[in-house]
């Protein structure tokens, strides 16, 4: 870890300005930040602690959406009981992540913001990982590439967002809010983060200084019938192989409108809206449930390690469907 | 002296609570890297990052102009060690600037604080001149060569005739299993501390062989034996892993030098995946072959393993073979091959937890192939004495564990159709397979002090790690003596105790339990002798016979009513403490038996479907290891190694990247160890079992017995559950859908 020095913001325009230094970096609950400082993959000058920010409330909006600060924990939002009631695929994916220590101190903009878990990036004696240091290849390509992408990867990086909860804020149509220096902007969350093209490097399409404030969740019709599954080499503490967010707005066991989104396959949530279209006005039998899976995974490429998240993954999302549906 | 200490010894075997206990959960055990010293400095090891090559140049200069730093240890200016041939590990100790493995030690940065340390090593300018690495086992294994010899025994074996054995089968199976490259992952990494006093070194060392620390350091660095010391009060898991001294800690001795003051060094996580050995993946080939109704007419196992370029380390996975089953004909072979990684080592049950995942698997294929329940086929072929030595074995409670562990598994109710038995999307399997390892013992020596106040103390330079030897240690002295255990302090851990062997391969109770009763029975005897002594004595008269000691009175066996506590009498006799020596070493009974511990495991797994997910829903393991001396701690380790079990049929795994020789998931994030969640119930059921003749206190080792046969019953369990076999460790989902 290299030597930095530590500012406390008292305030988000406080936060923002001090951020405005050269090699300044927010951090959150450190839970990621702290680890990859460790292994010398991020050097920032200058930690800028968000943590005591007035952002950490969870707040119902009147027009039925709720509003969630991006310094909420991960523990609290996941057990928030509005949360439960009216967003259970979030309590689920957050839930279904890291250990209740790390959820204890992880935040929900930190959380938006993790990092991949690709091996060669954590890992600095690889001198191959666009991400880390753009330019010097992609190690994982011809590497152990089990938990990389089968959607939407480039040349330059395969590299999967490791994230539970952005699979479910995906199939929320979250939005994140973000502020800098000029001023506030509300970014879809299907536009927060990127696919890794050629520049592998930027995650998200967040600009740099920009704070993160808040997470806003539209009133949800998928209350009842929303399931998140998570499918990984150990029962818990263990990053998804695959993972599927479906949620469905049942009536009259007739699809009135659903989304799915998945984890573990690609830089970013995978959400195709097609797959989706393909279930509305159906009823949740094996076809259809298989041809929406079918929609979701086309085009996928997979690589040596991970050639089985392809089966795996429509599978399922057919399961998923299947519990959110309660249709087994 | 008679044998026979008092009628009423029986603390051996209770499930008391651990001695140290309550240190480790207040954080007060100090373990090895929490030695601090005054003037300490810190040290840290510098891996190569290639596989393959030589260091073609490396700058130190930024480093020592770093703040903090105070020294640089390289091949350029290490002090050239004393040429001697090669006993034990070969270690990279910075003599020339060849590498032959990635995460080799090339070089120390020694500094006044740990992140001085940090900043030196990333001020290092190294470039290496790359060579070809080999690190294609596949490709590697057509040029293997033979060991000759394996811990002493032959890497072959060949009994009767295989070929006529085979000819004459009705069945035969024919497959090959593999099992991967893992690591130890103890949570205390490997840690050194080095203090030099004039030419007297001390050494605090997370180790389970302190004795093995001082001899192998006197020697590298060519000064003598009695001018080394090496101390270690607990290790945070050993596994094998720290039964040999590797280069970290000869490095961290010649840093101290090298700077004039101590030095601590301390391995990282990513570190513990190179330089200090791990599991090495082995490739066997096992043949079977029966008659119609099952009975074994030949077998063969031959395996390859990986060893490094710099030493041979041959597996052991074939040695199960040899035993476990009664065949006339048989061949079984050891072979390895050299690939440019650290050299692999001991991880617990070495040999017999691959092997026998092998085997187990082998004898389930065959139990289907002749069609019977594979219990039945297991006692049809049940070895009645050791098949390759030929000799009785000293005990045996297989048929018992078979039974027992059935009953309480409920292995009735199995119908042995694959796949036949459901519940919703999981598919449910059960599955069986043996469990064996050798029962070993050392020579040990103890020394038991007798104290005015009335305790003892009970020393043996033999090591805790974390398995209960200051617990029973303790228990035993308190039964020989006759004392409470709660007046019973057992010391261990320092060479200047007397000498105890390396805690591995299950021994230490074997081993050291019998030199602590000797030593423990001595004092007693000098006890009650001077007892009768003196005018002023209470037992004038008395014959020695008919003194007793019971619960810390010293008592008489005809009139227990005459009694007086321990400690009186060392009043009457100047309050001098009473000291005796134990010396306990096996005899010629190993030449004369068969010695290891037999059980059976039981595994039930749920299966998903479409996911190919594998939960294990239950253990059931049944086991003969002699006596229990604590119940508690004793099923404790038993239970650890099913654990362990659980995660090498499902999860463990280092992966290797092929390029870079690298352990690509070196960290506990990706290096999957069972979590809470995927350890359901765990039921253990130790038969009775009776064994004098492997050491007096009748107690078998169990530290490694556990994880043998787990990933062979959870393998036997999945196929059951699916139909599907799976012949390559760990079972993941990707090899079930
Ligand atoms: C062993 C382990 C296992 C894990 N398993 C899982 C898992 O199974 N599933 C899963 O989803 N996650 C898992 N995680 C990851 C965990 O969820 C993240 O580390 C956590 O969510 C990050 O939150 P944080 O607040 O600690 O972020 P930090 O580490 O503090 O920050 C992360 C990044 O976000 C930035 N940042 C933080 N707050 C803000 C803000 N308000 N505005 C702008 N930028 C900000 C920081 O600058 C930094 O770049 C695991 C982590 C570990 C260590
Ligand atoms: S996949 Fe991306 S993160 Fe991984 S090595 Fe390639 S470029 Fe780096």
């Amino acid at each position: 870890m290299n030597n930095f020095s530590y500012q406390r913001a008292d305030s988000t325009e406080d936060a923002i300005r001090m951020a405005q230094q050269p090699g300044a970096k927010f951090i959150g609950g450190g839970t990621n930040l702290l680890d990859l400082m460790k292994g010398g993959v991020e050097r920032p000058q200058t930690l800028i602690d968000v943590s005591r920010l007035q952002l950490a409330q969870i707040e119902q909006l009147g027009d039925g959406s709720v509003r969630i600060g991006a310094g909420v924990r991960n523990s609290d939002l996941a057990n928030h009981a509005a949360i439960r009631s009216a967003y259970p695929l979030l309590s689920q994916a957050l839930l279904a992540g890291a250990s209740p220590q790390l959820r204890n101190m992880a935040t929900v903009g930190g959380n938006l913001l993790q990092r991949t878990r690709c091996y060669y990036f954590y890992d600095t004696s690889y001198d191959a990982c666009n991400k880390r240091a753009p330019g010097s290849g992609c190690a994982a390509r011809g590497g152990i590439n089990r938990q990389h992408a089968i959607l939407g990867a480039s040349e330059q990086c395969i590299a999967t967002n490791p994230s539970d909860m952005n699979v479910a804020l995906m199939a929320l149509n979250a939005t994140v809010r973000v502020r800098g220096i000029k001023g506030e902007r509300a970014i879809p969350i299907a536009e927060f983060h990127r696919l890794p093209g050629d520049r592998p490097d930027v995650d998200t399409t967040l600009a740099p200084g920009e704070l993160i404030v808040a997470v806003d969740l539209p009133k949800s019709p998928f209350a009842d019938h929303a399931y998140y599954l998570k499918v990984r080499d150990r029962a818990s503490y263990a990053f998804a192989l695959v993972s599927v967010a479906a949620a469905l707005d049942l009536r009259n066991g007739t699809v009135h409108d659903a989304t799915l989104a998945l984890g573990g396959v690609a830089h970013k949530p995978w959400r195709v809206r097609e797959a989706e279209k393909a279930l509305i006005g159906k009823s949740l039998d094996a076809n259809v449930m298989r041809n929406a899976a079918d929609i979701l995974l086309k085009g996928a490429q997979p690589y040596e390690y991970n050639r089985f998240k392809v089966e795996l993954a429509k599978r399922s999302v057919v399961r998923a469907l299947t519990i959110a549906g309660g249709v087994a | 002296m008679s044998d026979v200490t008092n009628d009423s010894a029986k603390i051996v075997g209770q499930g008391i609570d651990r001695a140290d206990g309550r240190l480790k959960v207040c954080g007060a055990a100090k373990y090895s890297a929490e030695w601090s010293l005054p003037r300490m400095a810190y040290g840290l090891m510098v891996l190569s990052s290639i596989p393959s090559g030589r260091i073609a140049r490396i700058d130190t200069q930024a480093a020592e102009r770093t703040a903090g730093v105070i020294g640089v240890l390289s091949h350029l200016n290490a002090p050239k060690l004393p040429k001697i041939p090669p006993q034990g590990r070969v270690l990279s100790l910075l003599q020339d600037d060849q590498v032959h493995y990635n995460q080799q030690p090339i070089a120390v940065v020694i500094a006044d604080t740990l992140e001085h340390a940090r900043d030196g090593v990333r001020a290092l300018q190294i470039e290496y001149a790359k060579s070809v690495a080999q690190l294609d086992f596949a490709a590697a294994s057509k040029i293997a060569y033979s060991p000759g010899k394996i811990q002493g025994n032959d890497a072959d074996s060949s009994r009767g005739d295989v070929a006529a054995g085979m000819r004459n089968a009705v069945y035969r199976v024919s497959q090959s299993y593999s099992t991967p490259f893992e690591h130890h992952n103890p949570m205390e990494p490997h840690a050194t501390v080095a203090v030099w006093e004039g030419d007297t070194l001390t050494i605090y060392d997370s180790t389970q062989y302190i004795s093995g620390v001082k001899n192998t350091v006197a020697r590298t660095l060519g000064v003598a034996p009695e001018k080394v010391r090496a101390v270690c009060l607990y290790v945070g898991g050993g596994f094998g892993g720290k039964g040999s001294s590797w280069s970290h800690v000869v490095l961290t001795a010649m840093a101290a030098r090298h700077v004039g003051r101590p030095v601590k060094l301390v391995l990282d996580r990513p570190q513990m995946f190179g330089p200090v050995g791990g599991r090495p993946n082995t490739e066997q080939k096992i043949q079977l072959g029966t008659t119609r109704d099952g009975r074994l007419t030949a077998m063969t196992h031959d395996t390859t393993s990986y060893t490094s370029q710099i030493e041979d380390w041959p597996d052991s996975s074939a040695m199960v073979t040899r035993m476990l089953y009664a065949c006339d004909n048989q061949t079984t072979s050891h072979r390895m091959t050299k690939l440019h990684l650290g050299t692999p080592t001991f991880q617990r049950a070495p040999g017999e937890s691959t092997g026998s995942y092998a085997l187990e698997s082998a004898m389930d294929e065959m139990a289907y192939a002749v069609g019977i329940d594979p219990i039945e086929f297991r006692l049809r072929n049940y070895a009645e004495q050791d098949q390759e030595r030929k000799l009785p074995f000293s005990s045996k409670s297989l048929r018992e564990c078979y039974r027992a562990g059935a009953e309480r598994f409920g292995w009735a109710r199995r119908n042995p159709q694959p796949g036949s038995m459901r519940n919703g999307h999981w598919q449910v399997g059960l599955g069986m397979a043996g469990a064996t390892y050798p029962t070993r013992r050392s020579a040990a020596k103890a020394k038991v002090r007798l104290m005015p106040d009335g305790t003892a103390i009970a020393q043996s330079g033999s090591q805790e790690l974390g398995t209960g030897t200051y617990t029973v240690m303790a228990q035993v002295a308190a039964d020989a003596l006759g004392y409470p255990v709660s007046k019973v302090r057992f010391e261990l851990g320092d060479t200047l105790l007397p000498e105890a062997p390396n805690s591995g391969g299950s021994q230490t109770v074997a081993s050291v339990s019998p030199a602590v009763r000797a030593a423990a029975l001595a004092a007693r005897g000098k006890l009650i002798a001077l007892a009768l002594q003196g005018p002023d004595t209470l037992w004038r008269g008395t014959d020695a016979n008919d003194l007793d000691i019971v619960d810390g009175w010293l008592r008489s066996r005809s009139d227990q009513t005459r009694r007086e506590p321990v400690a009186a009498v060392l009043a009457r006799h100047g309050s001098v403490p009473i000291e005796a020596d134990g010396d306990a070493r096996p005899g010629d009974e190993r030449q004369q038996y068969s010695m290891h511990s037999f059980g059976a495991v039981f595994a039930e797994v749920n299966v998903d479907r479409d996911l190919g997910i594998v939960r294990v829903q239950r253990v059931v393991g049944a086991y003969g290891v002699g006596n229990l001396l604590n119940a508690k701690t004793g099923r404790s380790q038993l239970m650890g190694g099913i654990v362990w079990g659980i995660g090498m049929a499902l999860l463990e795994e280092s992966l290797l990247d092929k390029r870079y020789g690298r352990i690509v998931n070196n960290n506990l994030a990706e290096y999957h160890v069972p979590a809470n969640a995927d350890v359901h119930d765990i039921d253990i059921i130790v038969v009775p079992e009776d064994d004098r003749i492997i050491n007096p206190l009748g107690a078998k080792g169990i530290g490694e017995i556990g994880i043998t046969g787990v990933a062979g019953a959870i393998a036997n369990a999945v196929y059951h559950a699916t139909g599907k076999r799976v012949r390559d460790l760990p079972i993941t989902l990707d090899k079930l859908i």
